[in-house]
């Protein structure tokens, strides 16, 4: 077990590594950023002068370096439009995309479990049909165009829910919805094929044999076999999630990181840019760490691979 | 009833070919999957749309006409012209801007997952024939890539570069390898140990040979499945960046575009935001269901 922890964590590190080496590349390929930090009226002179004071002109491998000492300190340089640290920014916005994000995430278990299960111990009647047609709109619905016609609906001609700003918990109704409806459509599908494939398995005939009565065989024998993929989804879900409130935040003018780095990149604010991708992308490393360990205690066989 | 006098002609003139039967076979069981069927007409009835464009198109999708801005749909404009679903902020006709979306959709949709899918295909088969110290590269590679959220590296990119169609479809391509590399990678692993695989090795064939005419062959079918869900998702991933502004410059019609200009007008202008969508959705959907019927015709075991 320690091995396998050792080496898990050796390979999230990697790809950290792997992570800030491509978030550093973007940043290169902007080509000279004297030109875009200084005003458009600076002299030769002074862009050589800032260019050496900044180190832009060290060899590639010498900027990287630095870039990423400073990004183990949290140091991703200074906002260009706010004039405060990057990191901090980014930090204060990361609240609001876990809150949102965790929001979906549970508007999609809440409803996708059930929905599952109950399509796959009542197969082939109305009920399984209506789940398996809504988890297929919702698979192929545009986030974007779902936020909009929900505020089209519940804010503009009803007025029941307010359309933007994060606040109350009535706030965040509409965008958690929104954001997790392509999750739920995702984990419904998953959970029937999943909890048919168990409920055909011999060890359900056996305890529906030695009399085991309808809901324990499925709550208790299916589903916690039928959970162990659907553990492994909800940690790659989560980075489709923390993805997604990119758009989700955008339409809700919800004060998140994906915002703010929507925004970073209009105003060719990189450092922004720099900070909040690196931070998503550690957040979706570190839970799919976190996944993988329990999944382990799930199911011991993957340790022993 | 009738005898299907058709099908046998088709049966027969088959038979002459062992290939050309299995297609027939193949043929015949995706037809029987009513929901596949339908996929494949809505994705037909989209490619016929942007292909024929011009000739279908009921007005000239750029033309505005102020005095005739935001029309509900069905109205009869001054001129005795129709617009069957309005007109946008403009006065442009809104069936004719979707009928042209469907063009960037269906290019990006094509030509991205035309990258992606051999980068993956490359990759899986590399990966998974040789094994070893090349296979855990790439499969850290993989990892590092999945870490991404792939919009947000896609609008950092494109943010960076400036949006244009050649750009957007290699972003898409080149970031979205990993489900046809894995998924190759899982295929090759099977077939490396197969009996005709042993016997192509024992009578001398060399490495190139054996992956390119005895495991791609085999390979294919998962992959294909593969990439054509992957379109769907590819397309709603250009809409996605088109509404944020990153995607082909207006005043090219995109639907994503279109539903960004609608987001607007929300609250007198239904239509704009609602019909564009529906465009997106329906063929979201028809890829989709053919991708599934696809793949349960194929291989049933397939879990993708």
């Amino acid at each position: 077990m320690k091995i396998f922890l050792a080496r898990r964590l050796a390979q999230s590190l990697l790809v950290l590594l792997g992570v800030s080496f491509i978030v550093f590349f973007i940043l290169y390929l902007t080509g000279d950023p004297a030109l875009v930090l200084l005003p458009p009226d600076s002299s030769e002179e002074d862009v050589q002068k800032f260019r050496q004071a900044m180190g832009f002109n060290d060899p590639f491998i010498v900027q990287y370096g630095r870039f990423l000492v400073g990004a183990l300190h949290g140091n991703f340089g200074q906002s260009v439009r706010h004039g405060e640290p990057a990191f901090g920014l980014v930090v204060e916005r990361m609240p609001a995309t876990f809150q949102l994000s965790g929001a979906a995430l549970l508007v999609a278990l809440c409803l996708a479990i059930p929905a599952g299960i109950v399509s796959a111990v009542r197969r082939n009647t109305i009920l399984d049909y209506v789940s398996t047609v809504v988890a297929l709109l919702g698979q192929s619905m545009p986030t974007f165009w779902l936020g909009i016609m929900l505020i089209l609906v519940f804010s503009v001609q009803f007025n029941l829910l307010p359309s933007s700003g994060r606040g109350s918990l009535e706030h965040l109704i509409l965008p958690a919805i929104t954001l997790g409806l392509f999750t739920t459509a995702r984990i419904t599908r998953l959970t029937r094929s999943g909890m048919l494939e168990v409920l055909s398995q011999d060890y359900i005939r056996t305890a529906r044999a030695k009399g085991v009565s309808d809901p324990p065989v499925v709550w208790k024998h299916a589903l916690k076999n039928a959970a162990i993929p659907i553990v492994t989804i909800v940690g790659i879900e989560l980075g489709t999630l923390l993805g997604g409130s990119v758009i989700t935040e955008t339409i809700f003018a919800w004060p998140g990181v994906g915002r703010l780095s929507v925004q970073a990149i209009y105003n060719r604010d990189y450092p922004v840019v720099q900070a909040a991708v690196f931070l998503l992308s550690s957040t979706f490393v570190l839970v799919n760490l976190v996944v993988d360990v329990v999944y382990t205690y799930l199911d011991p066989r993957i340790r022993l691979q | 009833m009738s005898v299907p006098i058709s099908a046998g002609a088709v049966n027969l003139a088959g038979a002459s070919n062992p290939a050309r039967r299995e297609w027939v076979v193949f043929a015949r069981r995706l037809a029987r999957r009513r929901t596949a069927l339908f996929g494949l007409v809505v994705v037909t009835v989209v490619v016929v749309a942007a292909l024929g464009a011009p000739w279908l198109s009921p007005y000239d999708p750029v033309e505005q006409d102020i005095t005739n801005r935001l029309r509900p749909p069905g109205v009869v404009d001054a001129g005795g012209r129709s617009h069957l679903f309005g007109t946008d902020h403009l006065g442009r006709d809104l069936l004719a801007r979707m009928i042209y979306g469907a063009r960037p959709a269906l290019m990006v949709g094509f030509a991205a997952v035309a990258i992606s899918g051999w980068l993956g295909m490359a990759v899986g088969l590399v990966s998974g024939y040789f094994g070893g110290r090349i296979d855990d590269v790439f499969m850290r590679l993989a990892d590092i890539q999945l870490a991404f959220p792939f919009i947000l590296l896609a609008i950092a990119v494109i943010g960076v570069l400036g949006p244009s169609l050649p750009v957007i479809i290699v972003v898409i391509g080149v970031s979205s390898w990993v489900v046809y590399a894995r998924v190759v990678r899982g295929a090759v692993l099977s077939l490396r140990e197969r009996e005709f695989v042993q016997a192509a090795h024992a009578l001398g064939s060399r490495d190139g040979r054996i992956v390119v005419r005895h495991i791609l062959p085999n390979a294919f079918t998962p992959w294909l499945v593969v990439a054509t869900l992957d379109m769907a998702r590819v397309i709603v991933i250009e809409s996605a960046l088109s509404f944020l502004g990153l995607g082909v410059q207006p005043p090219t019609p995109t639907w994503g575009g279109m539903l960004a200009d609608g987001r607007v007008y929300i609250s007198t202008a239904w239509w704009l935001a609602t019909f564009p969508g529906l465009a997106i959705l329906v063929t979201v959907l028809g890829i989709n269901l053919f991708g599934d019927g696809l793949r349960d015709t194929l291989d049933p075991r397939l879990k993708l």
